[in-house]
């Protein structure tokens, strides 16, 4: 088994736009929990991860410049992140298909952890 | 883990909005919702890694009060805000209580229902403010179009908005006051679940359900839980009850002579007996006390042909005097049908002063239908399916009307009241 991050990508608007009437709300939030759950029965949830507020700051360059979020210039924020196993990267890849958050016109970035053989 | 509740932000948006706007004032009114939207949004994001909070309601209402703080922070509007706000939103303070949000709710009920706006204006405001309903799921209640919702709405807040503030219930001579017109409200928006116009059996059950529960809001409150609020309680429950065998899963409309009464709700039944029991309380009969009775004497027939149709001509008769209208006429004119035979049904039909208005109604021409279909003159019975046919609304009445139209080649069949 080998280790995979999943990055969940979305813009703000997208987000917000995404989520609709409360009732929308309900259904994406019981497919998102459905989702999780799966991945975890099924024993592929290492970490569920964490949520990531959407704003923040940037520290750049050798002058140390602090600059506020969100970033202009990328078209889409990292909301959060989970550690998965799996057996290599197609079966990641084949797990993120079913992450809602493809629905709302975000991505999910799946990126293997570099092992740390001693 | 904590389950999601059914219909939870549906419900919380209700209950967060009416808050927040008591707090904001109601010129604030989108700020409140915006606030809610903002509160929603961050669920989404957290839940799905933390799973659902012990207490969602606490959740959510402690979110948008940091969020709306937040924006007060850094927004001017923060000026023309209460100079209290701040304090009252301090993250230390505690949380609403359930009673306060009841009360807020109410409050809302009754701004809703403003004398300024139409019957129609109030119940969409309801269902969008109250309800948590987006402009789409209003339209699609409505069977109305996203633009002609949103204008609507969008007048209906204005006017609340010029109100300056929302309808105090402290004072139970005004609440008394505007409780008519808060019963009228209600009873339409469940109508509209119960024989409205939409195609979605899922929709038009949440339009029956969101009226009970506002109706239960009223009943938990000293002056909002009269005679008249519990008869429409009643009237609420024994119709609802009815409605697994009126609307089937396929979304098959099945008038009550049709109705698989093992399918009706007993619970729901039960709750409208108790609720009329209590509804008879006072010297006061309304409309609502007398459709409950009509629909609770329905209730206790096992079979159709075990009903008390006498009973039910004279509860008709009591509504026609009450408040005269020309389908109540038609109603009371298919139950002495019922006692009497089609012959005496259709003389009572053709005796209806205002029976013009009744042209654009589709079953004033079903109900003409079944009577000839009865007495066995199935050439006519026809000709009056095929007319309301043409008025049918949707495709759950259009399918109803069409059997009806084959079964004027087969047999005879027994008629009864659109329920």
């Amino acid at each position: 088994m080998s280790e995979f991050v999943y990055l969940y990508r979305s813009t703000n608007e997208a987000s917000r736009a995404a989520m609709g009437s409360p009732e929308q709300l309900q259904k994406s939030m019981q497919t998102w929990m459905a989702w999780m759950k799966q991945l975890a029965d099924q024993g592929h949830i290492k970490n569920p991860g964490h949520p990531l507020e959407r704003t923040g700051k940037l520290v750049k360059g050798k002058q140390r410049t602090i600059t506020d979020g969100p970033y202009a210039e990328s078209k889409d924020v990292i909301g959060g992140y989970t550690l998965i196993e799996a057996k290599d990267l197609a079966e990641a890849v084949e797990l993120s298909k079913g992450c809602p958050i493809l629905e709302g016109g975000g991505l999910v970035e799946v990126r293997p952890v570099l092992p740390m053989s001693m | 883990m904590t389950e999601l509740h059914e219909h939870l932000f549906r419900r919380e948006a209700g209950r967060l909005v009416a808050t927040l706007t008591r707090i904001f004032g109601v010129e604030h009114l989108a700020l409140a919702e915006d606030v809610v939207q903002d509160a929603f949004c961050r669920a989404l994001e957290v839940w799905p890694f933390r799973g659902v909070p012990d207490n969602p309601s606490a959740w959510l209402m402690a979110t948008a009060k940091h969020r709306a703080l937040d924006v007060l922070r850094r927004e001017r509007t923060a000026r023309t805000l209460a100079p209290e706000l701040a304090r009252v939103l301090e993250p230390d303070e505690p949380l609403f209580t359930e009673e306060s949000i009841r009360d807020d709710q109410l409050r809302m009920m009754l701004s809703c229902c403003h004398p300024r706006l139409s019957e129609a204006a109030q119940v969409a405001l309801m269902l969008h403010v109250l309800c948590g309903f987006s402009v789409d799921e209003v339209a699609g209640a409505f069977v109305s179009t996203h633009a002609g919702v949103e204008k609507r709405l969008t007048r209906a807040k204005h006017v609340l908005a010029e109100s300056r503030q929302l309808f105090e219930i402290a004072d139970g001579a005004d609440f008394a006051a505007r409780l008519p017109a808060v019963h009228r409200a209600l009873y339409l928006l469940f109508n509209e679940g119960y024989h409205g116009a939409s195609p979605e059996v899922a929709v038009r059950a949440e339009l029956c359900r969101e009226a009970l529960r506002l109706t239960g809001l009223l009943l938990e409150h000293r002056v909002g839980a009269t005679p008249a609020t519990y008869a429409l309680a009643a009237l609420m429950c024994l119709d609802a009850a009815r409605l697994p065998a009126r609307l089937d899963a396929a979304g098959h409309l099945n008038m009550l002579a049709g109705q698989d009464r093992a399918r009706w709700d007993p619970d729901l039944m039960a709750e409208g007996q108790r609720l009329l029991e209590r509804s008879a309380s006072g010297p006061e009969l309304t409309e609502y006390h007398l459709e409950a009775a009509i629909a609770a004497v329905h209730g206790s027939a096992p079979r159709l042909e075990d009903t008390n149709w006498a009973q039910i001509v004279s509860l008709y008769e009591a509504l026609l005097a009450l408040r005269p209208s020309p389908v109540v006429a038609l109603n009371r004119a298919i139950a002495i049908a019922q006692r009497d035979g089609p012959e005496r049904g259709l003389e009572e039909i053709a005796a209806i002063a205002d029976r013009d208005r009744l042209g654009r109604y589709p079953f004033y021409h079903a109900a003409l239908g079944e009577l000839e279909l009865r007495r066995g003159r199935g050439a006519p019975a026809r000709g009056h399916f095929a007319a309301a046919l043409a008025l049918a609304r949707n495709p759950m009445e259009r399918q109803f009307l069409e059997q009806r139209m084959e079964a004027c080649d087969v047999a005879p069949v027994a008629v009864e009241r659109m329920g």
